[in-house]
């Protein structure tokens, strides 16, 4: 009797948190079918009365989140695929190659995640004034290119590549260049795709930096472009949900489908040294 | 296998050089914006909220009329405007004209920004400055220079329901302090969830009218310091405040209030505190059967009628800009009084000149009165590029007091330290520049 | 010698994106805070001063700097604990060998991490509207008094931390998830055999296994609550009466809406010394209690 009053109990808790944690997901979802001013009525409906994709039509017809879609799509891609590029590059190369100064530079990467990124954002943005490049999808891209964070989660995961391996394409006579392509690109794999869902997922809800240098709405992100329409149409409830649904439903719809890889390179990020 | 692995290798390899070159180049197309199409000029105009929106239907006929200008309006937020504005220009993109708010100018002139159009206007057979508002004419005039053209006008004043007034025992609305205090007490229900008026505790745009009404300036001593310790502005403060001591409008923001218009109908509020667009606001959210029951007025002054804020916004031309002509060519079309009149069907904007008010829906619609009567008697902020932080702060030092957090002789010596700080870089310009001469 | 040359190959990408758009930017941050850089100097860059530490010094006078520092410590003091104790909740829960469905569950718990905050904080401001927000129905039909959520200055900061909290326990809790499965089931086994209540086994066995893990997750989580920025800004615009304006809110509104980069910056450098002497002193203390266990 006793453990099966604790099973109820801790599933219960279990099934209430989890109504918690998706209820807000849940009726974002719903309202964005309701009419109108629907949800001005006391009290608050939680349903639709009757469903409507007004305003999803008036956001891709007359508000443009096609654009913003279209941007977030074309810069997170952008981001993923070149800064994966470099940080598997810098990580393969201190995790597997030897060279002067590799600790010294590698402990002067992990010192400098103590600065956050924003004491950076004033004088970038002057930086990328001269180069011309604010309100350009490349002021968003750019300073993307590379992260600690990802440079030290390919390194922890190279560093498990028997170095015997290496060693004997290195007899055979492969260069480094093919080493790397062949031979550690393939075994890296796992992280490779670990990599891509995080850099992808961050890109894509990144808001302070594209806040302040996408000035145009021709280029701005969805969440810039949905912060801004909630300042504009705050009063216009449903309309607002639609967009969050816009924004959210991607990244949800990915994290869903390689759920599995993003949580193991949480893990693997968190474990420190 | 090795052999044939080497090709794949190089394969590999010149495809990923082809994909580094393809981004290169997207890149490269993405960061330059403009081009040329066929010889067509492609005019970027800048508009902000809602003007935006109603802006393809007025420009068919320009473009129709002016087949080698092509214009792209681009909508900024409006609240985020003056932030995206100034990035926009530290960034180096401009548009080629934009609308800009009369309270924002003095900003863009600091700036150097904008281009001077004395010489233009003085030629143009549409634009005449005598047509204009006076007040509003002014505010685009910086150390006499003219910088931009009045585009639509923008002030403040009374919307408010002709019913309940009228149950309370009033049958007009309010010409003094005086008697508007009475209505708000007489109108004020807290118990009931009713309230005189809705004043968004984060918009200074209604203290800022209340402070223009008064005798003293803002700013004192050539708009080098602030004069918020001024009799004057402790009335216009005090005022203010009292309102909300008195429970006659509740202290909310604009981000928790509900929907205002919908509360105005239902009878929430009886005073509604705000501009012109919102004339078709209440038009489209509210009941064909409630259209009766609400009117505007002139804002009422401390001993007899009022002075508005000369709001609103200009059309400007940036000197960055590489087709000024053609930018000169788009306002002198918007001010055309027919152009105008079709604007304000659009979107409600009133003009700015007394032409475009003499004919058309706007001389015959009731509810427009007011302000028409209003805009005789406006009065233009201080022209410092510091204005829109100084107004913040302002805003900021009255939600103290009505917190109870501060008196009204504290925020206001509390506040004219902060402003005196924040002009401290203008005295320094201004002192540096004459030196430099 | 070609193996170093190809290493720094390698490596030249990443260290040129980071030296270009990270280092040199927080060396001119640096520079930047000794001056009076704003609009003027903007327009004309004669209008640049050196003011050498007048920035940080003005800033210690403006009440609002004080508060917003106030507002992100007091962020970081209720929020880290309340977001760690949830995670560590609802982890227990999770490796419970009672637990059903638990890939179902972890999925759920975990699916606000994923959400885009910008987004779920616009769906957060209508649920806690004071007047048509469900959250305030709900109290309403269990017999409580609605409260002022967003308009209330001494509510608006608890909101964004339930905010938070929602958003980002889901993150450590997989993380704990991991340090229990790491914790053997003998020394459970055998303290049951001792007859030890569950409440004792998470104080004798649990925690103290999972200190090095709570020690780091605590870090983190206090270094990404410092930087409190899209929430304020989307979920109350910084108010009611400034009192959610966080420090790096106080950074983009001094930086960005009014372009004094020059104090804007030394504002950063402040949150940055701020969260290195509370990350430190978090280790140093933690490192004592563990040396202290040891002797104990």
């Amino acid at each position: 009797m006793r453990p099966r009053l604790a099973s109820w109990t801790l599933n219960g808790l279990l099934l209430a948190g989890s109504a918690v944690a998706l209820f807000p997901l849940a009726w974002m979802l719903s309202v964005s079918f309701m009419h109108p001013g629907d949800t001005g009525s006391l009290p608050p409906p939680l349903l639709p009365a009757d469903a409507t994709l007004a305003n999803y039509r008036t956001l891709f017809l007359r508000v443009g989140i096609g654009g913003y879609l279209a941007n977030s799509l074309a810069v997170s891609t952008a981001i993923t695929v070149l800064s994966l590029a470099f940080n598997l590059m810098a990580g393969y190369a201190f995790a597997k190659l030897r060279f002067r100064g590799r600790t010294a530079v590698f402990r002067a990467l992990i010192g400098g995640l103590v600065i956050p990124a924003q004491v950076a954002m004033l004088p970038l943005f002057l930086l990328l004034k001269y180069l011309g490049l604010v309100n350009s999808y490349a002021g968003v891209v750019l300073p993307a290119l590379a992260s600690v964070f990802g440079i030290f989660l390919v390194r922890q995961y190279a560093r498990g590549i028997p170095r015997e391996l290496l060693e004997a394409a290195r007899m055979d006579g492969a260069g480094e260049v093919r080493i790397f392509v062949q031979i550690v690109l393939p075994l890296l794999r796992p992280i490779v795709v670990t990599l891509a869902i995080i850099t992808f997922l961050t890109a894509w809800n990144d808001f302070m930096w594209p806040l302040i240098v996408l000035t145009g709405q021709d280029h701005y992100t969805l969440p810039i472009g949905l912060a801004s329409l909630a300042r504009e149409h705050a009063r216009d409830t449903e309309l607002m949900m639609a967009g969050a649904v816009v924004t959210v439903l991607p990244v949800l719809a990915l994290f869903l489908a390689l759920q599995r890889y993003y949580l193991q390179g949480l893990l693997l990020g968190s474990m420190k040294r | 296998m090795k052999r044939g692995a080497r090709p794949a290798l190089r394969q590999a390899q010149r495809a990923v050089l082809r994909a580094l070159a393809v981004f290169c180049v997207a890149g490269a197309l993405l960061t330059g914006c403009h081009e040329e199409t066929g010889g067509r000029q492609t005019l970027t105009f800048w508009t902000f909220g809602r003007e935006g929106e109603a802006m393809q239907a007025l420009l068919a006929p320009f473009e129709q009329a002016h087949p080698g200008i092509q214009v792209r309006v681009q909508q900024l937020p409006l609240s985020a405007a003056h932030q995206k504005l100034l990035t926009a220009y530290a960034g180096g993109s401009m548009p080629d004209l934009m609308q800009l708010g009369n309270t924002w100018l003095p900003e863009m002139v600091a700036l150097d920004a904008v281009e001077p159009l004395d010489a233009r206007v003085a030629h143009s057979t549409v634009i005449q400055p005598a047509d204009y508002f006076d007040s509003i004419w002014a505010t685009n005039r910086i150390d006499g220079r003219l910088y931009g053209v009045p585009w639509y006008v923008d002030t403040r004043l009374l919307f408010y329901r002709v019913d309940l007034l009228r149950q309370a025992g009033f049958d007009h609305p309010p010409r003094t302090w005086a008697e508007w205090r009475q209505m708000l007490a007489a109108l004020s229900d807290p118990a009931e969830h009713r309230y005189g008026i809705l004043l968004p505790t984060n918009e200074y745009e209604q203290l800022m009218s209340l402070a223009l009404e008064q005798p003293d300036p803002l700013l004192r001593d050539g708009n080098r310091y602030g004069n918020f310790e001024s009799a004057g502005f402790k009335r216009a403060l005090s005022f203010y405040v009292d309102t909300f001591r008195l429970h006659q409008a509740p202290a909310i923001s604009n981000v928790v209030a509900g929907n205002p218009w919908e509360e105005f109908g239902r009878g929430v509020y009886a005073f509604y505190f705000s501009g012109p667009w919102n004339i078709g606001e209440f038009r489209s959210r509210l009941p064909a059967s409630a259209q009766s029951t609400w009117d505007t007025a002139p804002l009422p002054g401390p001993d007899g009628p009022g002075t508005g804020a000369a709001g609103g916004a200009s059309l400007v031309i940036f000197r960055g800009s590489s087709h000024k002509e053609a930018a000169w060519a788009l306002i002198q079309y918007l001010s055309e009084p027919a152009v105008q009149r079709r604007f304000y069907e659009l979107v409600g904007d009133m003009p700015p000149r007394r032409s475009a008010w003499a004919g058309g829906a706007l001389s015959r619609d009731p509810k427009a009165q007011a302000f028409r009567v209003q805009l005789e008697h406006v009065k233009p902020t201080p022209p410092v590029p510091e204005w829109e932080r100084i107004a913040n702060e302002m805003q900021l030092a009255a939600a103290r007091v009505i917190a109870g957090e501060l008196s009204v002789d504290q925020a206001c010596a509390a506040l004219d330290q902060r402003v005196d700080a924040i002009l401290e870089k203008r005295r320094w310009v201004l002192d540096h520049r004459k030196e430099g001469r | 010698m070609n193996r170093q040359r190809v290493a720094w190959l390698f490596l030249t990408p990443a260290l040129i994106v980071l030296g270009v758009f990270f280092l040199l930017p927080v060396l001119g941050a640096l520079a930047l805070s000794f001056t009076d850089y704003d609009l003027y100097a903007l327009a004309d860059p004669h209008n640049v001063r050196f003011v050498g530490l007048h920035n940080y010094w003005a800033l210690l006078h403006r009440p609002v700097f004080w508060a917003a520092l106030g507002h992100t410590a007091y962020f970081v003091a209720v929020g880290v604990p309340l977001s760690m104790v949830v995670s560590l909740g609802a982890a227990l829960l999770l490796n419970s060998p009672l637990a059903k469905a638990r890939a179902f569950f972890r999925t759920a718990l975990f699916a606000p991490v994923v959400t885009t905050v910008v987004a779920v904080a616009i769906v957060w401001r209508y649920l806690f509207n004071t007047k048509y927000g469900l959250v305030n129905a709900l109290l309403e039909w269990l017999g409580l008094h609605p409260v002022d959520w967003l308009g209330d200055p001494h509510w608006a900061m608890p909101t964004i931390i339930l905010f938070a909290v929602w958003k980002n326990f889901g993150y450590n809790m997989i993380i704990f998830m991991a340090g229990l499965q790491a914790i053997p089931a003998e020394l459970y086994e055998a303290a049951r055999m001792d007859g030890a209540t569950p409440w004792r086994q998470l104080r004798h066995i649990t925690l103290p296994l999972l200190q090095p893990t709570l020690l780091m997750v605590a870090i983190l989580t206090v270094s990404g609550y410092f930087q409190l920025f899209a929430e304020p800004y989307v979920i109350t615009e910084g108010g009611p009466l400034q009192s959610t304006v966080s420090v790096l809110y106080l950074m983009y509104d001094e930086g960005f809406t009014w372009w004094n980069l020059g104090s804007a910056s030394a504002v950063a450098f402040v949150l940055f010394i701020v969260m290195f002497a509370v990350t430190a002193l978090m280790l140093r203390l933690s490192r004592r209690s563990l040396r202290e266990g040891e002797l104990a």
